[in-house]
């Protein structure tokens, strides 16, 4: 049986399109292949195939996470020797040198955000195939927060492009630049394009319903 | 064509509530009642500061891509680099992915963002390009999210102290140019909003 009285008004119900690009509402006339009024952009109840491409997307980005952090991204040469950095060992490399706040900044940028990103990510996609009905806001504030700090792992790719760049002194040292820092960027992007691909509204669809 | 409807309702993107739209006060921002994503401000921005913004920004994007971002000095050697030319760099090191990353986003899209935002705000003062408005105004929208300038100065304020443990490094030009231009495109990135342009488009009369 239904209560309508317990079921909020939600676009869908109203028989709404949202735009994703304007905002703009529009009636649902029809089930497919409708465009927004006002931009043009195409219209979908739901993101399109979310949780399948958010899933693949996801998987990728995992798999592309081991060598990311076990494989060096670059190789320093000097008068010293030579020596492969990972993303790990970059971040010891700056807490010795003394600067612990931005070995803490890096440390978060490029371990801990893309490790929460791929967690929390798995979580709502769980959350979602599996109906869970509890702790809608904390899911979807932890959304929210995935997508806004997602890009900031791009970090340690522009540390890397600079040092290339710039340490190229024949005699002295040279840097360069590993295929670790390519699945590291890789992992980067899988998982902006997961955030993108999830839709936040499935989970709260399934509130007032029986 | 589905009907535009008055802008009385908005719904919520996050979890699809639909509300009731309310009138702000200027520079609040009206929030969804069941899960608190922002659904609009009231920004009380003209067409012309935005337009003045996003010139400026167009301008200092040009300085910070031609100047050296970073100059280090070490026995007498001087080795300098601009953005361009650290892209450069990745590529002849075979690193093609990576160049093309780090391209895409600290140049192209945000190459993008400016160009398309000034044709569209040049579009709406002098009543060009009305053909081409939405289209645009759709491209800006899905690859804007995808410039990093913000990052890429951590980034370079990063391998300032890692160089400096090695050298002695002196910020260039670009680097300034880059303070400047995130402050700009901050701003920028306020005042064009989808709401503010359409709203602007429908002012008059398109």
């Amino acid at each position: 049986m239904t209560r309508p009285h317990k079921k909020p008004l939600t676009a869908r119900r109203a028989g709404y399109l949202v735009c994703p690009s304007c905002d703009q509402l529009a009636r649902r006339i029809a089930s497919r292949g409708l465009r927004c009024p006002r931009c043009g952009e195409k219209l979908y109840l739901r993101k399109p195939r979310s949780v399948s491409r958010t899933g693949a997307y996801l998987s990728a980005a995992a798999i592309l996470y081991v060598p990311a952090n076990l494989m060096p991204i670059m190789h320093t040469s000097s008068l010293l020797g030579a020596e492969d950095d990972t993303i790990m060992s970059g971040v010891m490399v700056l807490l010795n040198s003394g600067s612990w706040p931005l070995a803490l900044l890096v440390f978060f940028a490029s371990i801990v955000v893309p490790l929460a990103k791929l967690l929390s990510l798995a979580t709502l996609l769980l959350s979602v195939r599996y109906s869970w009905r509890t702790q809608l806001l904390e899911r979807t504030r932890l959304y929210r927060l995935l997508e806004f700090i997602g890009r900031w792992s791009m970090l340690d790719i522009y540390v890397l492009t600079l040092l290339v760049a710039l340490v190229q002194l024949r005699a002295l040292a040279t840097i360069e630049p590993r295929p670790g820092a390519i699945a590291f960027g890789a992992v980067v992007v899988l998982t902006m394009l997961a955030a993108r691909s999830f839709d936040p509204r499935l989970m709260w669809d399934r509130q007032g319903q029986p | 064509m589905p009907t535009p409807l008055t802008t009385a309702l908005v719904a919520c993107q996050d979890c699809d509530l639909l509300q009731h739209e309310i009138v702000l006060p200027k520079r609040a921002v009206a929030r969804c009642q069941r899960c608190g994503a922002e659904l609009y401000r009231n920004r009380h921005n003209s067409l012309e500061s935005s337009l003045a913004l996003s010139l400026a920004a167009a301008q200092v994007f040009v300085l910070a891509n031609c100047f050296p971002l970073v100059t280090m000095e070490i026995q007498g050697e001087i080795e300098s680099t601009t953005l361009p030319q650290a892209i450069w760099a990745l590529y002849q090191h075979r690193m093609i992915p990576l160049a093309l990353l780090v391209f895409a986003t600290t140049m192209l899209a945000p190459a993008i963002e400016i160009g398309a935002i000034l044709y569209l705000l040049l579009s709406l003062r002098f009543d060009i390009g009305r053909a081409y408005f939405a289209a645009v105004f759709r491209f800006v929208t899905s690859v804007r999210r995808w410039g990093m300038i913000d990052v890429l100065m951590l980034g370079v304020l990063v391998s300032l102290v890692k160089l400096a443990a090695l050298a002695e490094v002196i910020p260039g030009i670009a680097l300034w140019a880059y303070c400047v231009l995130l402050v700009l495109s901050v701003a920028m990135t306020a005042s064009f909003n989808a709401r503010d342009v359409w709203r602007w488009s429908r002012e008059r009369g398109r």
